[in-house]
């Protein structure tokens, strides 16, 4: 071989960058870390599980534009009733419905944001009823 | 010929992925065995065709690339494109690498009426090369929200940039649309061109097809057809820290056709053209500052063949008589060792 001190230089970074997802997770120490969302105790969703997980972030697009662009508030059922909410009719509201159930944002929403690095531009304008209740200290 | 090949391999894959993802005693064959054969046949592979290329001698500089080389004073070198320092060979390399300089250059020969033959540029190719490698890195990097925790740095930077837009729920990204229409263009142009399917083979179908597999499953799995990606990274995550645990169920039939296409991509890339990759690096007319006439390059093989020196005089002692004979003129009438 020619050059050999080049070239095992050369060989060197493309090991370590394309075995640079494997170093990180063995020295991170992280690895063995999942995304735990705490469910609410009682009550049943609007949609299934499944449908939740994969596509809950359109329902909230079609919400916000019902809403918002159309002044259609309130959720309807698939027989065209209104959904119900502790006696009163659902509004198309991520707060004022999701998370009346789902009532903790870092032990449910934030799990799996974070775990897969996903930042939903929710909170550039809505903001966690909890800390709304609590109160904003600026 | 070669797109039909190429066409009804790439099926064949996908056909596999398809197997892989619903003949449930196969699952963890596709979503774990298959991924660690992949990752090491890449790297053994991509080593042992660097380590070969490096075994080749290059006897000399080469001074013919385009630019002026160093020469006297008064005349102005091309540092970048004719180097003869080690920092302007970095350049020269960086410029290659990161900007794809010589295909800048690349021109279109066309017999127009006339019969007349037009030589123009033609910057298409070097711009959709360039959106195309750009975009497969980004998104390679943007990947690693998949493969790694913690997450580096660089994942949330370019999810930012590159979500720029904000349009479409989840949010298109630019390197998306780039990949897929760099991808067409590629494409295409060996499909349309007569020229240029003339001198096409399956080898240069193939990995457009394949990346174009990769790219239209992943998107599909973005927008469209939801996977569970919790179910996704816990896989990876256990693949790339070397406890891999049985896949879930909730793995779709697209994931796993995405990622029989990316271990066929990682398995078939040394062999292939795509290892053009770590070859440019080792590129003779980019990686030698042209010293030619500045430093003395002893040929690399001369140990080897255990080749003497023959000097002139020498040559004039062995050829005396016969070139006193044919009345050419000598350095020594007499042999300076007799």
């Amino acid at each position: 071989m020619y050059d050999t001190g080049k070239v095992l230089i050369g060989i060197l970074i493309f090991i370590l960058v394309f075995t640079s997802p494997m170093l990180i997770n063995l020295s991170g120490g992280k690895a063995s870390v999942k995304a735990n969302p705490v469910l609410p105790k009682s009550g049943k969703c609007i949609e299934s599980k499944e449908y939740m997980k994969g596509y809950h972030m359109e329902m909230l697009d079609t919400w916000r534009n019902l809403v918002v662009r159309q002044d259609v508030r309130f959720l309807k059922k698939a027989d065209g009733t209104f959904f119900m909410l502790n006696g009163v009719k659902a509004e198309m509201s991520l707060t004022k419905t999701c998370m009346s159930c789902h009532d903790n944002k870092a032990k449910f929403c934030d799990e799996c944001h974070n775990y897969l690095e996903v930042k939903p531009y929710c909170w550039d304008c809505h903001i966690d009823p909890a800390i709304a209740k609590k109160g904003v200290k600026k | 010929m070669g797109i039909w090949f190429s066409l009804v391999a790439v099926a064949a894959l996908t056909l596999l992925g398809l197997i892989g993802a619903n003949v449930s005693g196969l699952n963890y064959v596709f979503a774990v065995v298959i991924p660690y054969i992949a990752i090491v046949m890449f790297i053994v592979g991509i080593i042992v065709r660097i380590v070969r290329w490096a075994s080749s001698p290059v006897p000399f500089r080469i001074p013919t690339t385009g630019g002026q080389q160093k020469s006297l004073p008064f005349i102005k070198q091309n540092r970048l494109d004719n180097p003869s320092s080690y920092l302007g060979v970095l350049g020269r390399m960086a410029l290659e690498v990161l900007f794809f300089r010589s295909l800048f250059r690349n021109t279109k020969a066309e017999l127009k009426e006339g019969p007349m033959l037009t030589y123009g540029a033609n910057k298409w190719l070097w711009l959709f090369s360039l959106a195309f490698h750009w975009s497969f890195l980004i998104i390679f990097l943007r990947h690693f929200r998949f493969l790694t925790n913690p997450m580096p740095f660089f994942v949330p930077l370019l999810q930012d940039i590159d979500g720029f837009f904000q349009i479409w729920v989840p949010l298109v990204y630019i390197t998306n649309i780039a990949l897929v229409i760099a991808l067409a263009y590629l494409f295409f142009r060996r499909v349309f061109d007569s020229k240029v399917r003339y001198i096409s083979l399956p080898s240069d179908y193939f990995p457009l097809l394949l990346i174009s597999g990769i790219a239209i499953t992943g998107i599909l799995m973005r927008y469209f057809f939801k996977t569970d990606l919790v179910a996704v990274k816990e896989l990876m995550l256990g693949i790339l820290s070397f406890s891999p645990s049985a896949p879930s169920e909730a793995l779709s039939t697209w994931f796993y056709i995405h990622l029989l296409f990316v271990c066929s991509l990682l398995i078939y890339f040394p062999m292939s053209k795509l290892v053009h990759m770590s070859g440019v690096f080792m590129s003779p007319t980019r990686n030698l500052a042209n010293t030619n006439r500045m430093v003395r390059h002893v040929n690399p093989w001369i140990d080897d063949l255990k080749m003497k020196t023959h000097t002139y005089e020498e040559y004039e002692d062995e050829f005396r008589k016969v070139m006193k004979g044919a009345g050419m003129p000598l350095d020594k009438e007499e042999s300076h060792v007799s």
